[in-house]
């Protein structure tokens, strides 16, 4: 049994580092660390900091940036009331129908609405932005192997290009974003929003609230996910004992 | 011992279609090894596996929509709007890395204790049709979520195919269904993906069938001689993989409900475009020391034919190991060469994520030569020339001799 | 398989009371991990989120009627007339196939809500049609009164009035 777990470990541990090591086929990028409150076996969101992130998101991303996954409706996740998620909704408009007459019309967005994209289509939305197209948001943090540390990073990240470091014109020089050259202008200004709980909005505290919503909006179900995970693994360990008793009391006439 | 129902039911159905003593024979008075390990639970975790995908797959099925405008948000539906979606998804994804996980311990352990030696050739086969079926029934599902990786990773190993002389440019369009991988590919592989793990499933029968008529193997590599070396598999085994389920559940409840996404790929989680192409192409982790068999060969063709041809030479295992002794327990030489195979697989797996750079070109080389060299030269020879430990007369000699050093410890 | 005869213990053997509690342990996780895979046929978030619809009743005139979709069916929103209330109160509740008074099918006798859903066999009724000059089902010939109700022909039951409140003011009705 002994020689069992340890082989069974040492594969174990090799087989890790083996997919750790080849998952990590992406740059050599150390980014900036953040102690989120969601991360860890018992993380959960920092709503206030997810409501000053949306806000975020309304008032400085939205204008080039798509959530196009994400419902207004599950606001309400956020600690936003039915009425907040509904007055947010109806300040979009969106076109429906058609009408009894055969034409489209355009109506006030309800919760069951996603939030509307800023362009028409990728190819507008490279024609606002000088060929580049700022790319939807709802999935940002899964989608980039630094995950919030990588848009936290990003976010602040903005510098002086180094001597030398070959900038075309447009582009503005990041230190977290692969190649450094990103078509982004750097998006957050200290006061750029005003948040209506009072906290200074700093770039760094705008960074990290709009982290803290895009981890949300990309995996709403952490905090279920976390919170059943426990429950699981309690319950399989109780059974497992139960188990394994059963099994050395079934077997003690064999040894 | 037959089977004798008592229950009026079950006389009436067995009369009738003897599939209950059918069952009762397999799972209740089996006559399996006293002497079997822990290693021996992986082939039932295996069964439960199939089972979990199966259960999931068609569960996912009923809301995920196979067309390429439409693919990538119907699985972020499931993430989001459906009643534990995003359990059913995950354990969906995660089970297909713990099948495998499953899989590859329980071939590894067939390939310590010689579970391939006469006469279970055709069991090792079995088990090697249901792995290649499993690698492809995992390509094409992980296609299905169309993101970047599903994409492109279809791209490439379809591509693959046009290696073939003459014909292969043909076979690929076949496959794809057009002239690029797109909506009819997705399609025809949502298909193939729901088809195959029934075919799984029956090909597992033809293997358990296998398994039962000569009987399992055992740490020792020595046949039952006599009902002293025997145990019932109920109530012995059953307990057992019941308590060896509940531990891998822990584990794959570690990886499903904490680190979901540790064993996929962030790229998987942007839209398909057809017109980018991701920095590094890697396949999922299980695919990897074959993805560097196939970069190991600077000729597609030379690369592909390696590729399978690492699958196909394991075909031949029972005739190029020559050993007539069974169990690495008592081939002292065979013992280390295993586990240097195995660190030379866990070296494949490591290079085939990385990025076809060197080091890593070279490492690659040199394992893949390593590979085929412990399979093609070493096993024979070894076969031929080592020189034994002394075997144990029977099952229960050997039990019996454990049984003073394993006073106090838990049966291994 | 041999076994010590343990010691009787209020009829259940200790040994026994680990199996079954082995048993039950399974048992209950078992059907704990089932749950899941029977709810997720349910109606998702995204269309629970379709289970109520509003409609804003500020445009209807009076004797006119608009067509609602609620839970994938039609709603008939009528603004009844003077006329048409009369007459839906006038009618012997008794004489009905399908009893049931003009006051038990709204909540404001100016606004009949309804579903547009035949009581035979699924179709949609024709308004300001009908022999009881309410509506008629051209399918198998069933008419309907100005309260909705079965009159004559195929169709078993009035038409189903769903849940509805007035919000806003009475400005706009949610269904469901």
């Amino acid at each position: 049994m002994l020689k069992m777990i340890k082989s069974i470990s040492a594969a174990a541990v090799l087989s890790v580092m083996a997919i750790t090591g080849a998952n990590a086929a992406g740059g050599n990028i150390d980014y900036k660390s953040v102690d989120w409150q969601h991360t860890g076996m018992f993380g959960t969101y920092d709503r206030s900091a997810a409501q000053r992130g949306l806000q975020v998101y309304r008032e400085v991303c939205a204008g080039c940036h798509a959530l196009e996954l994400v419902a207004f409706r599950t606001l309400q996740d956020l600690g936003f009331t039915e009425a907040e998620v509904k007055a947010i909704a109806a300040e979009y408009e969106y076109v429906d129908g058609p009408d009894d007459e055969g034409e489209m019309f355009t109506r006030a967005g309800k919760p069951f609405d996603k939030f509307p994209a800023p362009f028409a289509n990728e190819k507008a939305a490279r024609a606002s932005n000088g060929g580049a197209y700022p790319p939807d948001l709802s999935l940002m943090v899964k989608a980039r192997s630094g995950a919030e540390n990588y848009v936290y990073s990003l976010l602040t990240g903005f510098e002086e290009a180094p001597e030398g470091f070959d900038l075309p014109e447009g582009m503005h020089y990041n230190e977290y974003f692969p190649g450094h050259k990103i078509a982004m202008a750097p998006p957050l200004f200290e006061d750029g929003v005003e948040y209506s709980d009072g906290t200074k909005a700093s770039v760094d505290q705008m960074a990290k609230d709009v982290t803290v919503f895009l981890a949300w909006a990309a995996e709403p179900k952490l905090e279920q996910r976390k919170n059943m995970g426990l429950k699981v693994i309690l319950f399989l360990l109780l059974m497992s004992g139960i188990f394994y008793a059963a099994k050395r009391k079934v077997w003690s006439d064999v040894h | 011992m037959s089977f004798e129902p008592k229950n009026p039911v079950v006389k009436w159905v067995e009369h009738r279609l003897p599939i209950i003593g059918m069952m009762h024979h397999a799972l209740y008075d089996y006559p399996t090894p006293k002497n079997l390990s822990y290693w021996w639970t992986f082939g039932s975790l295996a069964g439960f596996m199939l089972v979990v995908q199966i259960v999931t797959g068609i569960v996912l099925s009923m809301h995920y929509t196979a067309h390429v405008d439409l693919a990538f948000n119907s699985v972020e539906h499931i993430m989001r709007d459906v009643n534990y979606g995003w359990l059913l998804r995950y354990m969906h994804a995660n089970g297909a890395s713990m099948f495998f996980i499953v899989v590859y311990l329980h071939m590894f352990r067939g390939l310590y204790y010689g579970s391939y030696k006469a006469p279970r050739e055709l069991l090792w086969w079995l088990g090697l049709v249901i792995f290649l079926l499993m690698m492809a029934t995992a390509f094409m599902g992980y296609v299905l979520p169309w993101g970047q990786m599903s994409f492109w990773g279809a791209t490439v190993i379809t591509n693959l195919f046009g290696a073939i002389p003459v014909v292969g440019e043909a076979i690929v369009t076949w496959l794809w269904g057009g002239f690029s991988v797109d909506n009819p590919t997705l399609n025809r592989f949502f298909s193939l993906h729901y088809l195959l793990p029934f075919v799984i499933a029956g090909v597992v029968i033809l293997h358990i069938w296998a398994l039962h008529h000569h009987g399992s193997n055992n740490p020792t590599g020595i046949e039952i001689k006599d009902k002293q070396d025997s145990i019932p598999f109920h109530p012995y085994y059953t307990i057992k993989d019941l308590f060896g389920m509940a531990i891998f559940l822990i584990f794959f409840s570690a990886f499903l409900f904490y680190a979901p996404n540790y064993l996929g790929h962030p790229d998987n989680y942007i839209p398909a475009n057809p017109l980018v192409t991701p920095a590094h192409i890697v396949p999922e982790w299980y695919f990897l020391p074959f993805y560097a068999i196939l970069r190991a060969v600077p000729d597609k063709l030379g690369g592909v034919l390696l590729m399978f041809g690492a699958i196909a030479v394991l075909f031949a295992l029972p005739w190029l190991d020559k050993s007539r002794v069974r169990s690495a327990r008592f081939r002292p030489i065979y013992k280390q060469l295993f586990w240097i195979f195995v660190i030379d697989c866990v070296i494949l797996t490591y290079v085939g994520g990385k990025p076809a750079e060197e080091p890593f070109i070279l490492i690659g080389r040199l394992a893949t030569a390593y590979y085929f060299l412990h399979i093609l030269v070493l096993l024979p020879l070894v076969g031929l020339f080592e020189k034994h430990k002394p075997l144990p007369a029977s099952i229960s000699e050997a039990v019996l001799d454990k049984k003073p050093a394993a006073e106090g410890a838990s049966n291994a | 398989m041999t076994t010590t005869t343990p010691v009787e213990e209020d009829g259940v053997k200790r040994r026994d009371f680990l199996y079954v509690a082995a048993g039950g342990v399974g048992a209950v996780g078992t059907a704990m991990a089932i749950w899941p895979f029977v709810d997720q046929m349910n109606p998702s978030a995204d269309v629970l989120a379709l289970s109520t619809t509003e409609v804003d009743l500020s445009a209807i005139e009076t004797g006119s009627e608009i067509t609602a979709v609620w839970q994938g069916k039609p709603v008939f929103i009528r603004h009844r007339t003077a006329e048409e209330i009369k007459a839906a109160e006038d009618v012997d509740v008794a004489t009905l196939p399908d009893p049931q008074a003009d006051a038990d099918r709204v909540q404001n006798p100016d606004w009949l809500i309804m579903l547009g859903v035949c009581t035979h066999l699924g179709c949609v009724p024709l308004k300001e049609s009908g022999d009881f000059d309410g509506w008629f089902c051209p399918c198998h010939g069933s008419h309907y009164d100005t309260s909705g109700r079965i009159r004559k022909g195929p169709a078993p039951l009035n038409l189903k009035v769903p849940p509805y409140t007035f919000i806003d003011d009475g400005n706009v009705v949610k269904i469901g």
